[in-house]
């Protein structure tokens, strides 16, 4: 017998997709039954409670969750989010119901051990509900008390080697896609950059100095897996500089329809699209027409192509991404909060992703972008309302990055041009004995 | 550094009167107030002193999830009056 009525949630539970009401259902019977013997350190009935709250909130139409709080471990800023119920005799079990972020691994790569020894600690310590994975990546430990706090830090940090993740108006944990451990398409090791930058930026992941959040998400290639693009303040996504490789007898397999070849590596398999037309399925989807297939050879205008990876994405076996390869980095996506949502800016379009001297090309440009935001950034300003407060002329100034074509979204709209003194061959300074020499007053 | 920013003692006593001072209408700060103690300081200067004075229990963080504030240790709402007027 459930502790709470809840027939607001009982109706979620009876779309055609899984829910998340049947999980924590499933979770307040489990610690009801406790049948592995748990000494449960925060109270047996959180989740009951949990369940009973949220069916208030259903029906009173507003929240009952105090919004934030000064919990935390010794020394971080980060990682723990306070939150507290505000009807807590009622529902006493999730009075403190606090969230902890997990940095998660690169890549997302576990082993099942760590997910026992993780859960072993949440089960005991926590509501044993967890979020994998949070918007940003990390794992989400949904729900403890006050005192458990320092202990599951010391548990995860001390048996674990693992470390919080981010929160506040911190460097947020890092996330990347597969990368080279996986995936052909890798223009760089998108594990060993994020890897780096974690290490590389502790104090900035830890302890709170922006004036608000500030993410770094790792794309290895234009696919964007992790949709740096729209999901990050630095987005870093593979490109190559050079020409895609061509397999010509390969590309001719394709348009055979021989079944060893299918198009998209048989990612759309199970309907009948009819047989593979390079034409209308590549050449015209082509977003800079680059492309052309003449007398069984295809031919591609490299210095015309944005690298949208549809031609490599539909012929995997022919095509493949160049050898010169590295990174662009974009900057100033955002959610919409204020200003509306933003996709991020091209600021480098190709860097090179060099590990020997510690990514120097990369960090440098971070770290001027960041002097640039802690002097410049009201209270919580993203990076990118600051580049739409003060414009990108500006932003290219604090980076040192010279204005290239790539940098022009669409068309001068503004038709006054303001020149600086420096920008001007001699100067403001002129020779008025010189100049009257030559036009009369 | 400024002098004032590298005199830990000086510095830690700048930031409580700063606080003290404004204590009737704020408990929390934001982390660019501090450069209003410390002009002639870099933002990432400030931060090292600022973060110190976290764990020598002089001030302490505050966070909603998505912004951090700096306040006294003690001072404004603490854990359970948290959300209250």
């Amino acid at each position: 017998m459930a502790k709470h009525e809840t027939p607001l949630l009982d109706q979620l539970e009876s779309g055609p997709w899984p829910s998340f009401v049947s999980d924590m259902k499933q979770q307040a019977e489990v610690r009801a039954k406790n049948e592995a013997g748990i000494e449960f350190q925060i109270p047996q009935d959180a989740v009951e409670d949990l369940l009973g709250v949220l069916e208030l909130s259903y029906k009173h139409g507003r929240t009952h969750w105090k919004h934030g709080g000064i919990v935390g471990v010794f020394g971080y800023g980060g990682g723990v989010i306070g939150r507290y119920c505000d009807q807590p005799k009622l529902f006493p079990g999730v009075e403190h119901f606090h969230t902890i972020r997990v940095a998660q691994p690169c890549g997302k790569y576990y082993k099942t051990d760590y997910l026992r020894g993780l859960t072993k600690i949440w089960d005991l310590r926590g509501s044993g509900i967890t979020n994998m994975h949070g918007a940003t990546g990390d794992i989400i430990l949904l729900g403890t008390t006050t005192p458990q706090i320092e202990e599951i830090f010391y548990e995860l940090t001390h048996n674990m080697n693992q470390d919080l993740g981010g929160s506040g108006s911190n460097l947020r944990t890092p996330a990347d896609c597969l990368g080279s451990s996986r995936c052909e398409y890798a223009c760089y090791d998108s594990n060993a950059l994020c890897h780096f930058m974690t290490n590389n930026y502790q104090d900035e992941l830890h302890r709170p100095a922006f004036p608000y959040k500030f993410k770094f998400k790792f794309d290895a290639c234009p696919n964007g897996c992790v949709a740096s693009i729209a999901r990050s303040d630095m987005s870093f996504i593979g490109t190559w500089r050079d020409a895609i490789k061509i397999d010509q007898d390969a590309v001719n397999k394709y348009v055979e329809n021989n079944a060893a070849y299918p198009p998209n590596a048989g990612a759309h398999k199970g309907k009948d699209w009819g047989p593979f037309n390079i034409e209308k399925e590549v050449v015209e989807l082509c977003p800079t027409k680059c492309m052309k297939f003449e007398n069984k050879t295809l031919k591609i205008d490299n210095s015309n192509c944005t690298r949208c990876m549809h031609c490599i994405n539909t012929m995997p076996r022919a095509l493949k991404i160049g050898d010169d390869r590295g990174l662009s980095i974009l900057v100033g996506a955002k959610a919409p909060i204020v200003d509306g949502a933003q996709m991020g800016s091209l600021l480098v379009p190709f860097v090179e992703v060099n590990p020997d001297n510690d990514y120097e090309a990369i960090t440098s440009v971070i770290e001027n972008i960041w002097d640039w935001w802690m002097e410049e950034g009201k209270n919580r300003e993203r990076l990118g309302e600051l580049i739409m407060r003060q414009g990108f002329q500006k932003l290219l100034e604090v980076t040192g990055i010279d204005a290239q074509p790539q940098h022009v979204a669409y068309p001068r709209t503004n038709p006054y041009i303001f020149w600086k003194e420096d920008e001007v061959t001699g100067g403001w300074e002129r020779d008025v004995v010189e100049y009257r020499k030559h036009h009369l007053r | 550094m400024s002098e004032l920013l590298s005199n830990k003692e000086a510095a830690t006593q700048a930031v409580v009167d700063f606080m003290t001072k404004k204590a009737k209408t704020k408990s929390k700060f934001y982390f660019n107030d501090f450069q209003d103690i410390f002009p002639d300081d870099k933002l990432r200067d400030i931060k090292k002193v600022v973060n110190s004075l976290v764990t020598d229990g002089v001030l302490e963080y505050w966070s909603s999830g998505s912004t951090t504030m700096y306040g006294l240790k003690g001072s404004g709402k603490q854990h359970s009056s948290e959300g209250e007027a």
